[in-house]
């Protein structure tokens, strides 16, 4: 049994290599730790015990057979993975956080979840998360909210809660999420951990419950942007299973780069820590040779009400499916929140008001995709806050829809625009909650992105950390 | 401030497919007039000479080839897998026509 868990994979991998450990003593210390630990956080809807100790006995026999070659054959051997319980994974329960999917044993896999799969991954179990992806603090899951393993009085952020709340108390080494409007970032920014919202058509949605189609966009959770990096290479590029998945190229990190500081991402009622933290990050790259830039993004102010009308309405649309005949639970036994947006969206589609907020939503939609052109003709990314605040208290907006939307107002412009966002953590705040900063870059830049963040890393000489339990 | 009416929302309710409480109602009501009140503020917005968005990929009629491949394929078993409520391999459903009684 190995008592210390590896941090990122390329320790991981070099420890196998060495012979430190076999995966499956690996397993049972994760395990064990998850067991330990979960109860009180929530993160875990099911953990994946049988099927984790099948993969890690075919991984152990990889090494045995191929030696270092098995690493170049299988880039995430051995890697510990849980994924958002949005993802479909065959024979293992997959609820989307919702009673309507209690008993769902999905038939087939995800996309990437196959991939991680045949990369070489782990799979230890589905992650908590707000039912179909609906909050921004992981108190709408139809199965407890997760608790924010810094302060466990916090909300984690949402609603990709459970994969944040996995990586940041080292239950897994990587996990799985969806960014619609902020989902992956946020929780990543609440928990310190790194969270990549790739550009839309960039990672294939098949096999992955739906929320708002034109929104949504796959990504994932790691202690490190080489390990962020890592798991893009596995999951990124077309399938033939999503239309909107083209393999494309990515642009390339230039030797000179220019770095956009948007006026508007500094609201009024913006914690002036999370200000303090996105500043200081900047001063940090100008250091490191990268210019930086003011720039404005005029419509930012119009994104939430755009994202807060095509958003439902498309959720309206997407959850019509859940009829309880094939499978799933009936209708009645869909939550508050769902309820809500499915009626929000249903409305704002209805007969006579289509045009006033629907057609008006997509005009200005492309407003504000034409702010992101005209900035990134001047920079090669955009530095902002992921958030208004670091974590807030559990139940602080839990009564008020409006004040939880309004959460999501620095993250949904990037979904809007279908653009890449890569969170990444940076210092904490007085009460020791994560702060952090989000990269935005022009769509397809992901590279460029994570070659800024290990710009970052090495300029303040990063070290992943874990939250102690 | 523009808002919801009751019928507005038992309307919605039918169109949706949800049976809501009294009580779910009226929190509705007042709850989606505050959203709805918020995002009116798009009417400001002057866009006369902007096309609507409605996807980001810049890709049009992304075709494959419409051929059946068994790895992309359900068995009967694996797609019935999610229901109990199955009859000689069908999905058994509620009754939506009725005998005519006046015969």
């Amino acid at each position: 049994m190995k008592t210390t868990l590896p941090l990122t994979i390329t320790q991981l991998q070099e420890e196998l290599a060495k012979g430190q450990y076999s995966l499956v003593s690996l397993v049972d210390s994760y395990l064990e730790r998850i067991n330990k630990h979960n109860p009180k956080l929530n993160a875990f809807l099911t953990i994946s015990d049988e099927v984790a100790y099948k993969q890690a006995k075919k991984a152990d026999k990889s090494i045995k057979e191929l030696g270092k070659e098995a690493f170049e054959k299988y880039p995430l051997l051995g890697v510990a993975v849980s994924h958002k319980d949005l993802f479909l994974t065959k024979g293992v329960r997959s609820t989307a956080g919702s009673k309507v999917l209690e008993n769902y044993i999905p038939p087939y896999s995800a996309t990437v979840v196959e991939r991680l799969e045949n990369a070489g991954a782990i799979l230890l179990g589905k992650n908590n998360c707000d039912a179909w992806a609906h909050g921004a603090s992981g108190e709408n899951s139809d199965y407890g909210p997760t608790k924010n393993p810094w302060n466990m009085e916090y909300v984690p952020g949402g609603s990709s809660s459970g994969s944040a709340v996995s990586v940041a108390s080292n239950f897994t080494m990587v996990s799985t999420g969806t960014d619609t409007g902020g989902s992956v970032r946020q929780p990543a920014n609440f928990c310190g951990v790194y969270g990549l919202k790739p550009t839309y058509g960039a990672v294939s949605r098949y096999g992955i419950v739906a929320m708002a189609s034109s929104l949504d966009s796959v990504g994932h959770f790691a202690r490190s942007a080489e390990d962020i990096k890592k798991v893009f290479d596995v999951t990124q590029g077309e399938d033939g299973r999503d239309a909107t998945v083209k393999t494309t190229s990515f642009s390339k990190p230039k030797a000179k780069m220019r770095l956009g500081i948007p006026k508007e991402y500094f609201i009024e009622g913006l914690d002036s820590e999370v200000e303090k933290a996105v500043k200081g990050a900047s001063k940090v790259f100008e250091k490191e040779g990268i210019e930086l830039v003011d720039i404005s993004l005029p419509h930012t102010k119009y994104a939430i009400s755009v994202y807060y009308i095509v958003q439902p309405a498309e959720v309206s649309s997407n959850l019509g499916r859940y009829d309880g005949i094939r499978f799933g639970n009936p209708r009645n036994s869909f939550g508050a929140e769902a309820k809500r947006r499915i009626m929000l969206g249903t409305y704002v589609l209805s007969s006579g008001y289509y045009d006033a907020y629907y057609l008006k939503a997509m005009k200005v939609r492309t407003k504000i995709i034409e702010d992101f052109d005209n900035a990134y003709k001047s920079v090669d990314a955009i530095i902002a806050p992921v958030s208004p605040t670091p974590a807030f208290k559990l139940g602080e907006k839990a009564q008020d829809p409006l004040q939880m939307y309004l959460a999501d107002i620095l993250t949904v412009a990037g979904n809007l625009a279908g653009i890449p966002g890569l969170s990444v953590p940076y210092g904490s705040n007085i009460k020791g909650l994560p702060l952090g900063f989000q990269l935005l870059g022009p769509r397809f830049s992901e590279y460029v992105l994570f070659e800024l963040a290990e710009v970052f890393e090495k300029a303040t000489g990063y070290k992943p950390k874990v939250a102690k339990l | 401030m523009r808002s919801l009416t009751k019928s507005d929302v038992d309307h919605v309710a039918k169109l949706a497919n949800l049976a809501l409480s009294k009580e779910e109602s009226e929190k509705f009501q007042k709850q989606l007039s505050e959203v709805v009140n918020y995002v009116s503020e798009l009417s400001e917005v002057e866009t006369s000479d902007t096309e609507p968005t409605s996807q980001t990929t810049g890709l049009e009629n992304n075709l494959r080839a419409d051929e059946l491949k068994k790895e992309r394929t359900l068995s009967v078993d694996e797609a019935l897998s999610g229901s109990d409520n199955t009859h000689n391999g069908y999905f058994k459903v509620s009754a939506i026509l009725e005998e005519r009684s006046d015969k």
